[in-house]
């Protein structure tokens, strides 16, 4: 995956009749061991690793669950019950899980607010971009439908209102509701396929990485300087080095994680998910999770119709849209300078809408009633600013500030007006003792 | 600034084509850690990463034993009023099938007249007696109720159903793979190594059975 | 790293203003015809089970199970839980036998294809006081009492900005039972001049979903006899029943907070290791 240089040397026999046959010790070798990382990426670069990590851990509490998980509508809650209270260490892979995609879409979070910060969507890593983002899409569709499988009250009114979207599409919206829900209202059938899905779309998700870090490997990453890899100096090998500081990100964040799970395990959940469903009574307030609402608040903020539009279908659209114009960014932004470090605009612009996303995700946990509307209507504006007016005219008229000439100039510049490691050592990587 | 774009021969680095200018600073491989250089630190933290690593493969272990509704002391109550000498009847305990039946004097006499030293199994493999009772015809039953017996119908072979009444030895027979045995549920012939189990059980009164 | 810092002050001060300016909004409602509900949020109780290193009192259970068994279970059942599982109270294998066998299930069918009901034992579960739903519905005006099993984990108030943050940090997780004490002892309270309370109904303020509901008042003074001593309080009873419920709603928790303590014990130190190795590593790379 490392593009046209490999380092690899099989040193014994076996390796040798491997490389010759299936050189996948070389393809390891040359993605994970020799792979030249930039030098100065910060702790926001471990988050793609935390993410593999999280993948991987959320397919493996998956298929145990799956081992005791029963997907029919009156055995669904139960059986999961039985997973809390009879399973040996059952509660804790179920809370493994559930916390576990919270994590997942924390982790997802960071990394495309990293992404947007150092402009790592600029070309040419445009394709790395998209592959990204088809990745949360699958993770939001994946997440959706393991929220039905608990066969609680939000479970089923989630699914009702999320499939209810559907019905929004002119003409043959209720057809198509009806061939996702496989009848006309959330039932058995519904609770089946989603169960299926649920469980395919991890393998998907892990196929698209698969694909996300090859073309990762191509381009090669970004830094906090947005300046391309220019010299060896510029660079360190993967492992030790990268491997190595993932791994204390990965460390602290499963803190994190394990903080939820042991202590705080239905923080991130909703209390009437603990009861089962009835489709003869709706929640006071239908929420999503968490990391739906600030979708969801942007679904509500469009009360009114536009032109031949009407409210549901423009909401619809919005929510939709605030997704798809992610698809866009690397065309959106005009700027010729990739990273936020040198553009002080587009710096103040970007925290901004990473507290109007968050400010998003606070109204959507609230009722749609007086003023939450008109903030969720002011707060969606901004977010729509912020890719389709901002980040283009921003990029034509602001003047950034001096780039270093290479990742090493910037790192000598940073250890001399900083403090800490002697200047020397930073020319070369190679010359420690 | 474009990254190796050209280099489409992937795992060909030092073949010709590639220029030297351009594949040198891409690659920093000698940057690695001289492996022998570990010292007690990375050793520590290996050391570590390995045992939080098993500590987690535990559970996903843990889970696949039976859970604690399955293990739970379960127990089924029969009435046996109707079993007349010579009948059986067959019942579910713990999702297996337990035949219990009310022997006839002949085959009583039959199961008594064995001695042990013809027996393949010579363990009574009753779970109400000591696990190393000898296989005699009063040690597969409960005092009193020598009539009675109570055993858990599977062969002790691969598993299969035995059928009643039936082989060589007028007990039971199991049609998988021929093993036969005597009217006290012993095995006498065949490829089954046991005699069939009897599980944890009293009469509760002179017309019914509590099993578990 | 300073300029990250900034970033994050500058951002955090604007949500702070928005998440203000929204909850000013959200305030001033009729004080007698309310829209938001519970009417009053329930106090923050002191609970044994709460805290990193919180277990369940298991006297505190015993005597919820007698509240429970007594005066709940007459109309709301318990389906999820077994009564082998009561041995976590601290009863013998003996004391849950006879506990059971206080109780009628029905089982079957026998050899004749009929149920038939037999003295419970302790791998089954507490029996339902009503056949079914739509009886259990009949029976109590239309509102079926709903099911204790997961009840301290089906409610619960929200904490509202910022104290949902704090939380976090509290690890605040007994809004359940702060909520069921709440309740419990809330139904002396008086409504305001002016309410109107829908007939066979109850006003309670502290009721989640409106300003009455269809339970009467369920328990008072002295109505279940405590053997260790423990004051026989509509409070007490509360609270005991509370703890209870929240037993029966997470029976591990003890198992979980102690295996927390260990996995965070472990993550600290090996986390400390990889962060010294990590050092070491990049010790001669300017970075």
């Amino acid at each position: 995956m490392s593009g046209g240089h490999s380092t690899y040397s099989p040193k014994t026999g076996i390796e040798r009749w491997f490389d010759a046959r299936m050189p996948l010790p070389r393809l390891i070798h040359d993605s994970f061991v020799s792979f030249p990382v930039p030098r100065n990426l910060n702790y926001a670069y471990t988050f793609g690793g935390i993410l593999s990590l999280m993948l991987g851990a959320q397919i493996l509490t998956g298929i145990v669950l799956a081992m005791h998980y029963a997907a029919d509508t009156t055995l669904a809650f139960q059986s999961v019950e039985k997973i809390m209270r009879d399973v040996n260490s059952g509660w804790l892979l179920r809370y493994l899980h559930s916390n576990g995609a919270s994590m997942f879409f924390i982790a997802v979070y960071i990394h495309i607010m990293r992404g947007l910060y150092y402009g790592s969507y600029k070309a040419p890593r445009e394709l790395l971009w998209i592959l990204g983002c088809i990745i949360y899409l699958l993770m939001m569709a994946t997440g959706f439908m393991g929220y039905v499988l608990p066969w609680g009250q939000m479970s089923f009114w989630g699914a009702t209102v999320i499939t209810g979207f559907f019905t929004a599409i002119p003409l043959v919206g209720e057809w198509v509701q009806q061939l996702l829900l496989g009848g006309f209202a959330v039932d058995n059938p519904t609770l089946n396929r989603f169960f299926a899905l649920h469980y395919l779309l991890p393998f998907m998700i892990a196929g698209v990485v698969i694909l996300h870090i090859w073309a990762l490997h191509v381009v090669g990453q970004t830094n906090p300087t947005g300046i391309e890899i220019k010299s060896k100096t510029d660079t360190v090998a993967f492992t030790p080095y990268a491997t190595i500081k993932d791994a204390f990100g990965m460390v602290v964040f499963l803190a994190v994680f394990a903080y939820f799970v042991f202590y705080i395990p239905n923080y991130l959940g909703h209390p009437d998910n603990y009861i089962v469903a009835d489709s003869l009574k709706t929640p006071a307030h239908i929420v999503p999770e968490w990391y739906y609402l600030p979708f969801y608040a942007i679904l509500r903020a469009i009360t009114f119709n536009i032109g031949p539009i009407d409210s549901k279908l423009g909401g619809v659209l919005a929510m939709f849209g605030a997704i798809a114009v992610l698809f866009f960014v690397p065309w959106l932004d005009t700027s010729k300078v990739r990273s936020a470090v040198y553009r002080p605009w587009y710096k103040l612009f970007f925290w901004l809408f990473v507290a109007n996303a968050i400010f998003l995700g606070w109204l959507g946990s609230r009722p749609a009633e007086g003023t939450y509307v008109a903030l969720a209507q002011a707060s969606t504006l901004y977010y729509f600013a912020f890719f389709l007016v901002i980040m283009p005219v921003l990029g034509l008229i602001e003047t950034p500030r001096r780039l270093p000439n290479s990742i090493t100039e910037a790192v000598l510049e940073k250890n001399k007006s900083g403090s800490g490691h002697p200047a020397g050592a930073a020319a070369s990587p190679e010359t420690k003792g | 600034m474009r990254l190796r774009a050209v280099d489409s021969e992937r795992g060909h680095g030092s073949t010709a084509g590639v220029g030297k200018a351009k594949g040198s600073y891409l690659v920093s491989a000698n940057d690695t850690i001289d492996p022998t250089r570990r010292d007690f630190l990375y050793v520590a933290t290996g050391m570590a990463g390995v045992v939080g690593a098993g500590a987690v493969a535990w559970p996903f272990i843990d889970q696949m034993r039976p859970d604690a509704s399955t293990l739970a002391a379960s127990s089924v109550e029969v009435d046996v009023s109707s079993l007349t000498p010579g009948m059986s009847l067959t019942v579910k305990w713990r999702g297996k099938p337990v035949a219990i039946r009310n022997r006839t004097e002949k085959e009583m006499k039959e199961a008594e007249a064995v001695s042990l030293s013809d027996l393949k199994d010579p363990l009574a493999r009753n779970a109400n007696l000591a696990s190393d009772a000898p296989a005699t015809d009063a040690n597969r039953t409960v005092p009193g109720k020598e009539a009675w017996m109570v055993m858990v119908q599977v062969c002790t072979h691969l598993g299969c159903i035995p059928l009643g009444e039936q082989g060589e030895y007028g007990g039971w027979f199991c049609p998988c793979h021929g093993s036969a045995y005597d009217t006290a549920g012993r095995i006498r012939k065949g490829p089954a190594p046991e005699n069939m189990a009897i599980p944890v059980f009293s009469f509760i009164s002179d017309t019914s059975i509590r099993i578990g | 790293m300073k300029k990250i810092l900034t970033g994050l002050a500058v951002f955090g001060l604007v949500v702070v203003g928005a998440f203000g300016a929204a909850i000013a909004a959200e305030e001033g409602h009729n004080e007698a015809e309310p829209t938001h509900f519970p009417i009053h949020k329930p106090k923050q109780e002191n609970w044994s089970f709460a805290g990193p290193f919180g277990t369940y009192d298991k006297a505190q259970l015993q005597r919820g199970l007698k509240v429970y068994k007594e005066v709940c279970s007459a109309c709301h059942s318990m389906e999820l839980v077994a009564f082998r599982t009561l041995a976590d109270l601290g009863y013998s294998e003996a004391q849950v036998k006879a506990f059971a066998a206080e109780y009628e299930v029905q089982d079957g069918p026998n050899a004749d294809g009929e149920m038939f009901t037999r003295k419970a034992i302790p791998s089954d579960h507490f029996p339902s006081p009503f056949p079914n739903h739509n009886a259990a519905a009949a029976a109590n005006g239309g509102a079926a009492p709903p099911d204790f099993s997961l009840i301290a984990k089906a409610r619960g108030v929200e904490r509202g900005f910022p104290t949902f943050i704090f939380d976090i940090f509290t690890q605040y997780a007994e809004a359940g039972p702060d909520y069921i004490h709440a309740l419990l002892t809330g139904f002396d309270e008086q409504p305001p001049a002016g309410m109107q309370i829908a007939e066979g109904t109850h006003y309670n303020p502290y009721f989640i979903a409106g300003k009455s509901l269809a339970m009467a008042k369920p328990i008072s003074d002295d109505q279940v006899t405590y053997d260790d001593g423990a004051p026989q309080t509509v409070d007490q009873y509360s609270r005991d029943v509370s703890a209870f419920l929240m037993w029966a709603a997470e029976p591990h928790l003890e198992a979980r907070k102690q295996t927390g303590f260990r996995v965070m014990a472990f993550l600290l130190l090996f986390g400390a290791l990889v962060y010294l190795t990590k050092r070491k590593v990049w010790s001669g790379v300017a970075h």
